[in-house]
């Protein structure tokens, strides 16, 4: 493993950065805000006793306002476990979104009307505008697994909400269970994963559960119930 | 309780049971129901006389119907062109619908186009390329290929937007008329025809071929790791499970055998291009081995100035490098073999995006990656051209 300055359009720094993606959307991310990785500019690692640091220099993209900034990152691959990251990304203030989630949670926060959806985007890349934060909220969530699940050796984007069901609110969170396929990028698998998660705006997004399905090598998966 | 008791009675006598969505369950629980227009007056002044609280869900079944039988009319209309013309390149299409494209390109174009089939997919599809010629014999040839990896969807529809675009630009655009007059152009649009229609029925995130493996219930090899370059060295996997299984050996599937049989018998192809998505990269060689390839000069200048070219359009952004460098180490892939079969100028494209709808690109962004994807394309292929004799 090459250390000390990386090329940071290679894959090393690639890889890194994109757990940073990762990391910033489970503490920032919400149906109306979601990170994706844009450029890396620097990049360096080492070799240290808990594993391998990396330091990036790196740009972040917020998808639905579409406004990108800088963040500098510091990340430490373990030799197994959770990656642990430190970021700063000082552009990324949770104010601008504030009416737009207000607005989802009131609409969804009563339970008589549970909304549910299924292949988000459809095969064609289509979805319902209706359907659009529920795709956002699943990237977010799927963010937590990502995460979680992220190497050296890997590189993980959310390829598809295969459906979500939404469940009576409890505490004030929105609740609901996601089916998602995740695609790995180094084995090129498609990993399908359960999980249950809540969101408010006061709270953000937290997964309380997940599952990892057993591959099927088989057709695409059942559509929710409804 | 009595108003539903009556309201359930004075449906079931004048309408029939059918008119319900669903039987009556309890009192709280919503009914929907269909009202024939010469009932409708009848059924409001009961509802209104019973206080029996209703809303107005449609308005005019018909006026629902007639507009759905209208869309379907219009898909029927659209789903069956009549020339290259008519192809809608903006959406995807099925398997039959490219096939019958290539054909009507063809047939429009007889003095440039012709369709050679060079063998058969696992479950006996034909493998079609289309051969841009402006005749003669023994010309250096341009290889294009799409859709190797079925899932890949933007790939074969930008494979048939290339094709229109050379028939339209050859004796319109001077750079392409120049390199159709000394070299051919060879475009395989569907090259995993058997994945390509499994990704319709079945799993629209399948990738490999669809021949099954025996003593496993996994089925499929990845075409991108069955080529005999670096062939069972890590960068692939042995499992049949896998999605980046080699295949029990080199050039075991037909889809990659077929071309290997091509290219060897061809002998004068100057350039090949394989293209897949998604990431927004442009590579070369080699996948499986750190040691630079001896072009790796030449290859990466070029590869800078073709997604400058392709940045022009859009600002769409590409990284470019060996693919062990810039994406994985990756044993047994398509330009791999090809460039150490002395083909210079190989290529692999990832298209568009960079994950956000990964494999599912929408469709209204067909047309803007084949545009910008063809800027670069043509910098290799002109570049290809001046540099053959």
């Amino acid at each position: 493993m090459e250390t000390g300055e990386l090329n940071p359009n290679y894959y090393p720094a690639r890889r890194a950065a994109a757990v940073v993606q990762h990391y910033l959307n489970t503490r920032y991310g919400s149906p109306y805000r979601w990170m994706f990785l844009g450029n890396v500019h620097n990049a360096s690692s080492e070799d240290v006793t808990e594993g391998r640091k990396y330091q990036l220099e790196l740009t972040i993209q917020e998808m639905i306002s579409n406004v990108s900034g800088p963040c500098s990152a510091e990340l430490l691959f373990p030799g197994a476990g959770t990656p642990q990251v430190q970021a700063s990304c000082d552009w990324l203030l949770p104010n601008n979104t504030r009416a737009q989630e207000e607005a989802f949670y009131q609409q969804h926060r009563d339970s008589h009307n549970l909304v549910s959806g299924d292949r988000i985007p459809d095969s064609y890349g289509h979805m319902e505008p209706t359907m659009k934060p529920f795709w956002h909220l699943g990237g977010v969530a799927s963010s937590f697994i990502m995460l979680e699940q992220s190497n050296q050796s890997t590189l993980y984007n959310m390829a598809q909400v295969a459906n979500f069901t939404q469940l009576e609110t409890e505490k004030d969170q929105l609740r609901f269970q996601y089916h998602v396929l995740l695609h790995e990028m180094v084995s090129q698998e498609i990993i399908h994963w359960k999980m249950l998660i809540t969101w408010s705006p006061a709270e953000g997004v937290k997964v309380l559960q997940t599952d990892l399905q057993p591959k099927c090598n088989c057709e695409d998966p059942p559509d929710s119930i409804n | 309780m009595k108003g539903l008791l009556v309201f359930t009675a004075l449906f079931v006598a004048v309408f029939g049971k059918e008119t319900f969505q669903g039987e009556p369950t309890d009192l709280s629980t919503p009914v929907d129901i269909r009202v024939p227009n010469i009932h409708l007056q009848t059924v409001k002044a009961f509802l209104e006389a019973e206080d029996i609280q209703y809303y107005i869900m449609i308005e005019d079944l018909q006026v629902m119907l007639d507009e759905e039988q209208e869309q379907m009319l219009k898909a029927a209309r659209t789903a069956a062109p009549r020339t290259t013309d008519d192809f809608d390149y903006s959406n995807y299409h099925t398997i039959d619908q490219i096939y019958a494209f290539q054909d009507m390109l063809v047939a429009e174009n007889p003095s440039l186009v012709s369709k050679v089939v060079i063998g058969q997919s696992y479950e006996r599809r034909p493998l079609t390329v289309l051969k841009f010629s402006t005749g003669g014999t023994n010309k250096p040839g341009i290889w294009i290929d799409t859709g190797i990896h079925s899932r890949e969807w933007v790939t074969q529809a930008s494979g048939t937007w290339f094709a229109k675009k050379i028939v339209t630009d050859y004796g319109r655009d001077t750079a392409l008329t120049s390199i159709l007059n000394k070299m051919d152009i060879f475009l395989e649009v569907m090259t995993n025809p058997d994945g390509f229609a499994y990704t319709q029925t079945s799993n629209r995130m399948w990738r490999k071929t669809r021949k099954p493996n025996p003593g496993s219930s996994c089925v499929g090899t990845d075409p991108n790791r069955n080529w005999d370059a670096g062939f069972g060295g890590p960068g692939a996997s042995s499992s049949p499970c896998s999605e980046t299984y080699r295949g029990p050996s080199a050039h075991s599937e037909s889809e990659v055998k077929s071309i290997v049989d091509f290219v060897t018998s061809h002998g004068k192809l100057k350039s090949f291009v394989s293209i897949h998505s998604y990431s927004q990269m442009l590579l070369y060689p080699y996948g499986y081995t750190k040691t630079p390839c001896k072009d790796q000069n030449e290859l990466h200048n070029l590869a800078k100035k073709a997604i400058t070219d392709l940045a022009s359009l859009y600002g769409t952004s590409y990284r470019y490098g060996s693919i062990i460098n810039t994406i994985y180490q990756a044993s047994g892939g398509t330009i791999d073999w090809t460039y150490n079969q002395g083909i210079k100028y190989s290529y692999t494209f990832e298209l568009r995006d960079t994950g956000r709808y990964g494999f599912i690109l929408p469709a209204n962004q067909i047309i803007p990656t084949a545009r910008e994807t063809w800027l670069a394309l043509m910098a290799i292929m002109k570049h290809t051209s001046d540099n053959t004799m």
